[in-house]
């Protein structure tokens, strides 16, 4: 317990470090999932190639796919970018098929309904389906947070600066407290971000069922995409 | 591409086969670590699962405790469990970090697939006369299993990564490669086993959707999540329509 005492401006240090880290992922996962998931929910032949595609990047473990990343982007192992890229990659496997499968939610009646007072393809999509389509889109979004922000720590092992280094460092000099701290911390900051998540959904989109649907996909989200340490 | 050349060399070389750090011998500490802890996530998952899906009682509980358990990053809960169980019990805590790593998809996936499955189904069931006990096993079980292979999936990836990290304590397995690599410098070395760590998750992955497409009951499209009724334009949503009269 001492330890974490003495070392409070290490711990905040290294978790503005971990949100640094965490963030761009995230934001450009996102941006990058909303047309590639719509490219998998308008045409069959796209669909089957994008879902499968992200499948399978999801499926390498992430240590894995730190060393493999860098040879192939020519990017040295050790920067911050690889780590970038390869959590990128992760949240777009896991938000493209959220998006796809928020797209699919929407009633096709509204769809038509739109498309009948007079809506071009390109505003219906946003003023219509998008928001219609943004709770299940939120779901995909949170699990993407919470992921990530977790798999930031493995970067430590090829030495990138984040909450992680307080399990290598901590193995090292065999102190339990500071692994714990690494652990609570990465979970706080998880949950945190999730909860800010939820609450700007609510505030967002009160339209969104209160509880039901969004659940739904919550609970089968963990079976999906729990894949990744 | 280079690099790559090189460490499909050191994947080839007739010493991995031979040496006293071979691959056969990581392989298999990988797959032992893996389903040895999948099974017992999967004996402890798969009752509290179906209790709570044929129930309905606990599950917000298991619900967050799904949630929460995502946010635990599996690297630290490793060193974490090492510490704290001794390291000349490695092997011991690695397993109990591997199986509390297992447990919330499994159990998503049990009570899932239980809870899938169309309400109507089970009246009639319990209307022919089934016991509850019947109704589990030869109603809710079944139709229930493709959802609960899903969870095994999940399960069975976040394990083959996280046994891949555990080589940092002392475990063995093939990310063994990847941390010596690391400290050598020996890039060949890492690479190789990093494709050889992703073609065994892709692997172990695609015979668990082909297990997942098996199971399914014959007749039944209940479990399969394809939920593709969509219909973009009028002509196709009139076809579908008359398909379904």
């Amino acid at each position: 317990m001492n330890w974490v005492l003495n070392n409070l401006d290490l711990i905040g240090r290294l978790s503005l470090d971990h949100l640094r880290l965490s963030l761009p992922p995230i934001i450009i996962g996102f941006i990058i999932s909303v047309p590639l998931g719509w490219l998998a929910y308008r045409f069959k032949l796209t669909r089957g190639f994008l879902l499968t595609a992200a499948g399978i990047l999801y499926t390498i473990p992430s240590l894995a796919l730190f060393v493999i990343l860098p040879p192939v982007l020519g990017i040295s192992f050790l920067s911050e970018l690889n780590i970038t890229i390869a959590l990128t990659i992760y949240a777009i496997a896991i938000m493209a098929r959220s998006v796809a499968e928020a797209l699919d939610s929407v009633d096709p009646a509204v769809r038509q309904s739109a498309t009948a007072v007079g809506f071009g393809s390109w505003r219906r999509f946003w003023v219509v389906e998008f928001p219609l389509a943004g709770p299940v889109i939120l779901a995909g979004l949170r699990v993407t947070v919470v992921s990530t922000v977790s798999l930031v720590t493995v970067g430590a092992l090829i030495g990138i600066q984040s909450l992680g280094y307080l399990f290598t460092n901590g193995n090292e000099r065999r102190i339990v407290f500071e692994v714990l701290a690494g652990v609570v911390m990465v979970v706080i900051i998880a949950l945190l971000l999730d909860a800010l998540l939820a609450f700007i959904g609510r505030k967002l989109m009160p339209w969104a069922p209160r509880r039901a649907k969004v659940e739904k996909t919550d609970l089968r989200g963990p079976i999906r995409r729990a894949g990744v340490a | 591409m280079d690099l790559f050349v090189s460490a499909l060399q050191w994947l080839f070389a007739p010493e991995r086969l031979t040496d006293s750090n071979a691959i056969p011998l990581r392989l298999g500490e990988h797959l032992f670590y893996t389903f040895v802890s999948l099974l017992i996530a999967a004996a402890i998952a798969i009752p509290v699962g179906y209790f709570i899906g044929h129930t309905g009682r606990g599950r917000d509980i298991a619900v967050g405790i799904s949630g929460a358990a995502r946010a635990l990053p599996s690297f630290g809960l490793i060193v974490l469990l090492v510490l704290l169980v001794g390291v000349l019990l490695t092997p011991l805590a690695a397993i109990i970090a591997f199986v509390l790593l297992g447990i919330p998809s499994i159990l998503a996936g049990a009570y899932a697939g239980l809870e899938a499955v169309d309400r109507r189904t089970i009246d009639a069931a319990r209307a022919v006369g089934m016991t509850e006990w019947q109704i589990l096993w030869k109603v809710e079980i079944p139709l229930g299993l493709p959802l609960l292979i899903g969870g095994l999936r999940g399960a069975t990836l976040q394990i083959v990564a996280t046994v891949t990290l555990a080589a940092y304590v002392g475990l063995g397995g093939l990310g063994l490669y990847i941390i010596k690599g690391l400290a050598l410098r020996q890039f060949d070395q890492m690479l190789g086993a990093a494709l050889l760590i992703a073609v065994l998750a892709l692997l172990l992955d695609g015979l668990f959707a082909i297990l997942q497409r098996v199971v399914v009951p014959r007749g039944v499209a209940a479990g399969q999540i394809t939920p593709n009724v969509r219909s973009r334009s009028r002509r196709s949503r009139a076809a579908a329509e008359l398909s379904a009269r």
